[in-house]
């Protein structure tokens, strides 16, 4: 026990645990009520039709877990939620607002509410960590009190338990690290939503766990709307609320965690096979 | 009627889409220069990369042009009798037109591939949709900040080209002559005017802007996966090299009808 204490990776799960202050403003949405609400999406590439009708309500503070193949368009979903891609049909309103309708001011609102974790955390690898979160304080909320922005940066760098790396470029970080400054720069903006794109995909199980538990942690305090999409049935199991199955463009399954893993629908036994 | 025309001209749709794609990429960037939050320290930062950075080269090039140029020049010119000349014609076909084109050439090369692949990469490895979700505005950030770059930095590194390759050119006729510097210089200054100065250094502003341009547009509309980063460049090099010489065509067409009729 004393060895694993003194390990790095003991080290770095107490240090997220640290319950951290990160400011945050006061919620526009109450608990329950509906922040992201689709109905009959649909969107094509060509002649290939990807979302072919998608149906989705997600409330306050609820983190929905999407599963699905490769290729089935969830990763299309929240790219159209966020307003990246134009849905061919159907409504999608967040916060109420047709985000189709919105113009170019409104779609940069929406956008300082919605956090998005992609798969590869994508920073800017030109750019320090501390680069990397001070960019949308001062380009995006336009801070401009460095002791603010400094202080946002240290506490929400120490939440994630990466306050050493806060000097360091993002190509000597590991995949881990990586996920954790991306999840960082879009929590330093306190998002009410979360959109996370396979979050733990390439991670060894130690550092997918911390992930998926900050992620927990994060609706759990602030309480972040989430969607996840995720191949990742542990991370499933920790942070949903409510897990949906995808094929083909529909959603075929839904349901908690433990009513899909006793469901007879076989692509939902196919994901939950190996699940004891 | 338009699947009449796609099967007469195939492709006539995608270029239509296309041309309009880079006219609406051109507005945007237009549109973001006299938005708030100009980025000051970006474009500081792109016109060191972009321009002091590329000194060594430009100079290193242009001095080699002058040496050639002179070495080239002085047998043709000895037959006629006209080798007092050299100088002369020396300065005016560097300053018209070998110098704003070569370096500008040697610009494309290293700046619409450098901004093609970096943007290539940042767009595959969705660093450009992160800053795009996240509200920033990466047009704002990222072209405007190269645009700008390469059309103040490319005016500025062929005049010092310019220099150099007048400088080159003075050393080689030195090899074989004996010109003093002051004689030289005086030729060469007084073999100049308004009419050959002015019009070279306007295009080579529109040289500048239409490598920015291109290296962002090509970086920009990079498809997802590593191959692609290299094609972006790899076109952004070859489209940018295209538009110099059609820039370079249209200037001389406008200075030989303003100012030698």
């Amino acid at each position: 026990m004393l060895l694993l204490c003194k390990s790095p990776v003991y080290y770095s799960i107490n240090k997220m645990q640290a319950d951290k202050e990160i400011p945050i403003k006061k919620a526009a949405t109450k608990e329950g009520e509906v922040v992201i609400a689709i109905k009959g999406l649909k969107k094509s590439f060509g002649k290939n039709r990807v979302l072919k009708n998608i149906n989705l309500e997600v409330t306050k503070g609820e983190n929905v877990v999407v599963l699905g193949r490769s290729g089935q368009g969830k990763s299309v979903t929240i790219e159209c939620i966020v307003g990246l891609l134009k849905p061919d049909a159907g409504s999608l309103k967040v916060f109420g607002q047709e985000v189709a309708e919105m113009d170019e001011m409104q779609l940069k609102e929406l956008r300082m509410k919605i956090g998005f974790l992609f798969q590869s955390g994508a920073l800017y690898d030109s750019m320090t960590v501390r680069e990397n979160l001070e960019f949308p304080l001062t380009r995006v909320l336009k801070m401009d009190d460095q002791s603010e922005i400094d202080k946002r940066v240290n506490d929400v760098l120490e939440s994630v338990g990466l306050a050493d790396a806060i000097d360091k470029m993002p190509s000597d970080l590991s995949g881990g690290m990586r996920k954790r400054v991306g999840l960082a720069r879009t929590l330093i903006v306190n998002p009410e939503i979360m959109l996370y794109d396979e979050p733990t995909t390439g991670l060894d199980p130690i550092t997918s766990r911390e992930i998926s538990e900050l992620m927990l942690k994060m609706q759990k305090k602030y309480k972040i709307s989430s969607i996840i999409i995720t191949h990742d049935m542990e991370c499933a199991r920790i942070v949903a609320d409510r897990v949906l199955i995808m094929d083909e463009g529909e959603y075929i399954a839904e349901g908690s965690f433990e009513e899909l893993r006793k469901s007879k629908n076989k692509l939902a036994e196919a994901y939950f096979t190996d699940i004891s | 009627m338009a699947e009449e025309l796609e099967a007469e001209y195939p492709g006539w749709k995608k270029a239509l889409e296309d041309t309009g794609e880079q006219v609406g990429f051109f507005s945007r960037f237009f549109k973001n220069i006299f938005t708030g939050g100009f980025e000051w320290s970006e474009l500081v930062r792109q016109c060191y990369e972009i321009g002091y950075r590329s000194i060594m080269l430009v100079g290193i090039t242009s001095f080699i042009m002058g040496v050639v140029l002179i070495l080239q020049l002085r047998p043709t010119l000895i037959k006629f009798g006209a080798s007092s000349m050299l100088p002369t014609t020396l300065s005016v076909s560097f300053i018209r037109e070998i110098g704003p084109v070569i370096i500008a050439i040697i610009c494309a090369g290293k700046m619409a591939s450098s901004i093609g692949a970096e943007l290539g990469s940042m767009k595959v490895t969705e660093q450009l949709d992160a800053m795009e979700v996240s509200g920033a505005n990466p047009v704002q950030y990222l072209v405007v900040t190269r645009i700008l770059a390469t059309t103040l930095m490319v005016p500025l590194l062929t005049v010092i080209g310019d220099v150099i390759g007048l400088f080159g050119g003075f050393l080689a006729l030195n090899l074989r002559d004996s010109v003093s510097f002051s004689l030289y210089f005086t030729k060469v200054i007084g073999a100049l005017g308004f009419t050959d100065l002015f019009p070279a250094l306007i295009k080579t502003i529109f040289f500048g802007m239409a490598i920015g341009f291109v290296g962002c547009y090509k970086g920009f509309h990079t498809s997802k996966g590593t191959e692609s980063v290299g094609i972006s460049a790899n076109s952004a090099v070859v489209t940018a090299s295209l538009w110099i010489f059609v820039i370079d065509a249209i200037a001389v067409q406008i200075t030989s009808i303003l100012f030698y009729k």
